[in-house]
């Protein structure tokens, strides 16, 4: 077969064959992909809330509702009920205090306010520093806190959070995320 | 040239990576940890195989004029499928490896064997190189990461062997060029003998 000529209507013909086959082949994956794609960030979701509140067994995701912050926007809060009782709520929280983008995080929290357990959902801080705040060494001293009277501050700024060494930034942005999510579910009448 | 050196001219020879010096972004931006390199480097050499025998394919039948875009229409496709399918299935690699999957689309190793390469041969052939290409890249990633990730962080695919921090440096950005450095300056020796 001769090379094609480069004339108007060979390279219409061409580019619209090419593109039109792409598009198609293209549907077609993402059809095949959409419910394996939305299993497993539902999954994903699950498991974060599995590990920062206790045992329930309703289904948080279904009983989602959201608080504002008070700073014009809104958290997910995923109740966590064990025969029809509250044992505690997972929120969906932020920051964007952080040292390179914003840091979301899954803070769990009893009925009377305390941590009980947070878990690190999405940051793009510095590997190797900022990267640490997702080791129990950093996350595992706010378990059982209640930040009423445990003030969300680092040591630098007369707080009593040991924060990760060469990242207060990080550490701090943590500190507004949880902060955040407290204020949230106080604002929002649940005790 | 027989197909046992098309392929094989990929791993030393004409490495993407350590000779060529082609698409060194992602090279650099993704071998923190060995298999971060060797994940890229899998996807990419799916990428390029497909592609490579789809354009060795239609060579004939896109004028020389529109090749550049109906190239990239057909690598970007392919792409994409990777970008859904690891969504899909494997999470937590297409969460570390985040926007260079999209950004396979313009690495120059890609379109640059379309260009110099599958255009111009037959499809078993282009296959060859594609594979060869590929394969030489992902060694190229994981050697890369492996060192990173064993002077940076003291492990060795997620399993950690010494206690504490290691060199810092190498897991972040200038540690990458200083590796990547000493790998081509090693190459270069082996192929001077």
């Amino acid at each position: 077969m001769a090379k094609t000529e480069s004339t108007f209507r060979n390279m219409a013909l061409s580019l619209t064959l090419i593109a039109l086959v792409s598009s198609a082949l293209l549907g077609f994956v993402y059809e095949a992909t959409k419910k394996p794609i939305a299993l497993s960030n539902l999954n994903k979701k699950l498991d974060a809330i599995r590990q920062v509140v206790p045992e329930f067994n309703n289904n948080p995701n279904d009983e989602m509702f959201r608080l504002p912050t008070g700073e014009g926007d809104s958290l997910e809060v995923y109740p966590a009920k064990k025969d029809n009782v509250i044992t505690g709520y997972a929120v969906n929280t932020y920051t964007n205090r952080g040292f390179s983008g914003n840091i979301k995080l899954m803070a769990g929290f009893r009925p009377d306010g305390s941590i009980i357990n947070i878990a690190v959902l999405e940051h793009k801080e510095t590997p190797g520093l900022g990267t640490k705040m997702a080791d129990p060494a950093f996350k595992d001293q706010f378990n059982e806190k209640n930040p009423a009277e445990f003030e969300l501050s680092v040591k630098k700024d007369g707080g009593p959070v040991d924060a990760i060494t060469a990242a207060t930034i990080s550490s701090r942005a943590f500190c507004d995320a949880v902060q955040r999510a407290y204020n949230t579910l106080q604002k929002g009448g649940i005790k | 040239m027989n197909q046992f050196q098309n392929f094989t001219k990929g791993l030393l020879k004409e490495n993407p990576i350590l000779v060529l010096v082609l698409g060194t972004c992602p090279t650099l931006a993704t071998t923190s940890s060995s298999l971060n390199g060797m994940g890229m480097g899998l996807a990419t050499t799916f990428v390029l195989i497909c592609s490579n025998a789809v354009i060795s394919l239609l060579s004939k039948m896109i004028p020389d004029k529109v090749r550049i875009p109906a190239f990239i229409v057909v690598i970007a496709s392919f792409v994409t499928v990777v970008d859904l399918v690891m969504q899909a299935y494997v999470p937590d690699l297409y969460k570390t490896l985040g926007i260079f999957i999209p950004l396979i689309v313009v690495n120059c190793i890609v379109l640059g064997r379309a260009e110099a390469f599958a255009s111009k041969n037959t499809v078993w052939s282009s296959l060859i190189d594609g594979a060869g290409m590929g394969f030489g890249f992902t060694l190229a990633l994981g050697v890369l990461g492996a060192f990173r990730e064993i002077l940076g962080s003291g492990s060795l695919f997620g399993h950690k062997f010494i206690q504490g921090d290691g060199i810092l440096v190498f897991i972040l950005a200038p540690g990458a060029f200083i590796a990547l450095g000493y790998m081509i300056a090693l190459v270069n020796k082996i192929k001077q003998k």
